[in-house]
């Protein structure tokens, strides 16, 4: 299985998200913003966390609109699998893969901690490894991560089964403690936490290797 | 010709932050401020001449890049 790691101008999970996919057993390829094609074969996209383009304008909104993010857009449309994680959430939202917008914290501060998640579904590629309702411990690292959407596209995420995980204690006021949620086809994920920063129990834990281990062995192919 | 585009959030989507600043013209002693909404302004500079073409072409930007219609409504204005 073949992975591809985007690099914008502000990334800073780009390495840690490449190695969270190797460790998993992926081929990875790194990505530069201004790319215009990915890699030949690649099954999964990632796109990472930081501060894309100095969050300029509202977080993701530049790098939604860059090159590489044609080619992910052409990615996702033929059935391709993406995982955006943060700032990687933020921009697939910009890009109107995933519905609603991640917002500024209503605590206003920014949040650097590890928090308990819940496990929503675990009918997806990204989660078909831990079971439904298990609770994991993953950082957040975010000043925007209030999710927003209006009531009728909750409710199609819900009737759906589209929240992939749910915050345990909602740290930033988003609707329903969503923190994270799939596209119609379950194979384009965005999510505040950071499962690639928890592969490692020497570097905080291992909670988030089960992300990667389920899109190894649960992905059909793009 | 120069538009002054208005972001501003959708009615109905809360503005925290502009809830902290009400919070602080209170505890500054501004009383009666009951309530305070944070948005941007974005001044273009533009080549086109023609008004139409202008309030066009910037309404294209506010829905493609300047603003996110998920959460933001804007206003454009010809100068």
């Amino acid at each position: 299985m073949k992975a591809a790691v985007v690099t914008f101008p502000g990334s800073n999970c780009d390495r840690d998200l490449a190695v969270a996919f190797e460790r998993a057993g992926f081929a990875v390829s790194r990505v530069w913003h201004k790319d215009t094609a990915l890699p030949e074969g690649v099954d999964v996209v990632g796109v990472p966390g930081g501060f894309s383009f100095g969050d300029y304008l509202r977080c993701g909104a530049i790098a939604a609109q860059s090159p590489i993010a044609a080619a992910i857009r052409g990615h996702a449309a033929r059935g391709g699998y993406v995982l955006g994680i943060c700032n990687g959430f933020q921009v697939l939202t910009e890009m109107q893969l995933l519905p609603g917008a991640l917002m500024r914290n209503a605590g206003l501060k920014f949040i650097c901690k590890t928090i308990g998640l819940n496990v929503a579904t675990s009918d997806s590629a990204f989660t078909s490894a831990y079971a439904k309702g298990q609770q994991i411990a993953v950082p957040v690292a975010h000043h925007d991560g209030n999710y927003t959407i209006d009531a009728e596209g909750l409710a199609a995420l819900h009737a759906e089964d589209r929240v992939a995980f749910r915050y345990a204690q909602n740290p930033n006021g988003s609707a329903a403690d969503i923190a994270g949620v799939l596209s119609a086809n379950r194979r384009v994920l965005g999510m505040m936490p950071h499962p690639e920063r928890v592969v490692d129990a020497r570097a905080g834990g291992t909670d988030g290797a089960a992300l990667f281990a389920s899109l190894m062995g649960g992905m059909a192919l793009a | 010709m120069k538009a002054r585009v208005t972001v501003m959030l959708k009615s109905g989507v809360l503005d925290v932050q502009g809830e902290a600043v009400r919070h602080a013209l209170g505890t500054l002693g501004f009383a009666g401020v009951n309530g305070v909404r944070q948005g941007k302004v974005i001044e273009l500079d533009l080549a086109e001449t023609d008004k139409a073409a202008a309030e066009t072409a910037v309404k294209a930007m506010c829905e493609k890049l300047l603003s996110n219609t998920v959460i933001e409504s804007y206003r454009v204005e010809l100068l």
